[in-house]
């Protein structure tokens, strides 16, 4: 891999992001906003015997899912578009190789995930005084994988859509049932059966179990570091699915 | 204009192409020359970007060859040596031109001075530091191009460069083009616009898939009795068979 190609792309990426500043704010402002909104919407609700409110246990858990849903579409449509104008045939044609591609894309995005993930966990602890027995770099860290898992998510799906029309039409379909299924609104124990097998096999399952994990032990626990790997895990497949699915030569 | 010696830059040998169920190139074989202009001429649809698009390895091929400077077409070798201008403009709408231009530079391992030298040598100097998407589609035309010759490629693949441009600065083009064949570039170059065919030193005419010539534009005149390249097309196709004709044309 040469890193001047894979900087050149991540700096090439930076600045296009940059020239747009909807998309700024949809990754930095609009996860720390509905962070704050959800606390509202709970903060009426009665605080729990063990003096947590119910923000405790249910906005830490949107911090897992929030920067995974942002990232995702954002991604596909940006890998959606190099494909179609021409320009990734353009890529093609020069010396740079598949695997340099994602990792500039990668690079650039999870940049902008780092940048996103301190802001929403800042926002999370300091304004709407989200209280968690583990520590809020933790948290971050969360964060900072399950956005990197929606970029590596979406540039895995950019593949199966045609227009960018359609890439967005995926953010629904992958990641709604992710979030019906990971145990956020029932616990995983209280679902049937085999939608816990297929819970078993769908990465934000073990985002928000991790986050529960922080939230109720002030040490790092060994099935935390699990989860976390098994998101890494995640985010390797779906790169490397992503890689298979970019054609040098189409038919 | 005499073709050159060496040995071939492109050799197609029994190339078919078939996409979406139908054939677009059918059983095709040619050698273009090193060093010199070779017009690719045909009405559109007639397979002259799926060609193209061969030779630049983006293309599969469903039988026979495509060998550019002795290596199959697509070779990682290549990719230095290749530049590749599609028809749309393949650029980057929210970057510059000169970040446009810049980022293929750094892809090449390029140096920045070359990048200015191309901005200036495609006629975009006042507009370098304009965004890519709010040029002229002519404009548009000469970053992409820019893009493709920072590499200083020994083959410059350009599928219709002077579409929309200004009489002017199509024929300040065509003098670059000219420029760099006479530093031994090969240069293939796509059109259908007829009149620019005579600044090409051999003309390859396409129809439906099918090379009907392959010639110096004096010789396929010559060869047909006629006295522009228009009408020289037209006897060519009526030669290949009334039946492709479906009226006879004024």
């Amino acid at each position: 891999m040469n890193p001047n190609i894979v900087f050149a792309t991540t700096t090439r990426i930076l600045t296009q992001l940059r020239r747009d500043r909807r998309t700024v704010h949809m990754i930095l402002v609009v996860p720390a906003l509905l962070t704050v909104l959800f606390y509202f919407t709970l903060s009426l609700q009665a605080v729990g015997p063990d003096g947590r409110t119910p923000f405790d246990h249910l906005g830490i858990l949107q911090l897992g899912v929030l920067p995974c849903a942002v990232m995702f579409p954002i991604t596909a449509i940006t890998m959606r578009r190099e494909r179609s104008s021409g320009t990734l045939d353009r890529l093609f044609a020069t010396p740079m190789t598949k695997l340099e591609l994602l990792a500039g894309y990668g690079g650039a995005f999870s940049l902008a995930a780092v940048v996103q993930a301190v802001i929403v966990t800042l926002v999370a602890y300091h304004v709407t005084d989200l209280q968690t027995s583990g520590s809020a770099l933790l948290v971050a860290l969360v964060c900072v994988l399950n956005a990197i898992l929606g970029v590596s998510l979406g540039l895995f799906f950019s593949a199966f859509a045609q227009t960018e029309f359609q890439a967005v039409q995926f953010a629904p379909i992958v990641l709604v049932p992710q979030l019906f299924m990971a145990g956020v609104f029932t616990p995983r124990e209280d679902m049937p059966g085999w939608l816990q097998s297929v819970s078993d096999v769908l990465p934000l399952t073990y985002s928000v179990e991790a986050l529960k994990q922080i939230s109720t032990h002030a040490e790092a626990t060994p099935r935390m570091w699990r989860d976390m790997a098994i998101i890494a895990a995640f985010i390797i497949a779906a790169l490397l699915g992503g890689a298979a699915t970019l054609r040098r030569r189409t038919p | 204009m005499s073709a050159v010696t060496d040995s071939p830059a492109i050799e197609l040998e029994d190339l078919r192409i078939d996409r979406g169920g139908h054939t677009v190139l059918d059983t095709i074989s040619l050698s273009i020359p090193a060093g010199i202009i070779t017009g690719l001429l045909g009405p559109s649809g007639c397979g002259k970007t799926t060609l193209m698009r061969t030779l630049v390895g983006a293309q599969k091929i469903t039988a026979g060859s495509a060998t550019v400077f002795g290596e199959p077409a697509g070779a990682r070798s290549l990719r230095r040596r290749i530049g590749y201008v599609t028809q749309s403009p393949s650029i980057y709408p929210d970057l510059t031109t000169i970040e446009n231009v810049g980022y293929f530079a750094r892809l090449y391992g390029v140096s920045k001075d070359r990048v200015r030298e191309v901005v200036d040598a495609v006629g975009l100097a006042k507009k370098q530091t304009e965004l890519a998407g709010n040029l002229s589609g002519g404009q548009k035309g000469r970053v992409s191009l820019a893009c493709a010759l920072v590499c200083d490629p020994d083959l410059l693949i350009l599928d219709e460069p002077t579409v929309g441009l200004d009489p002017v600065l199509r024929v300040e083009l065509w003098e670059q083009f000219a420029a760099l064949a006479a530093r031994g570039k090969t240069l293939v170059i796509s059109s259908h616009a007829m009149d620019e065919a005579r600044n090409c030193a051999e003309l390859i005419l396409m129809r439906e898939g099918a090379i009907l010539a392959h010639a110096a534009p004096a010789d396929i005149m010559r060869q047909t009795d006629c006295l522009d390249l228009e009408s020289a097309f037209l006897q060519l196709i009526r030669r290949e068979g009334a039946d492709l004709i479906p009226e006879p044309m004024p």
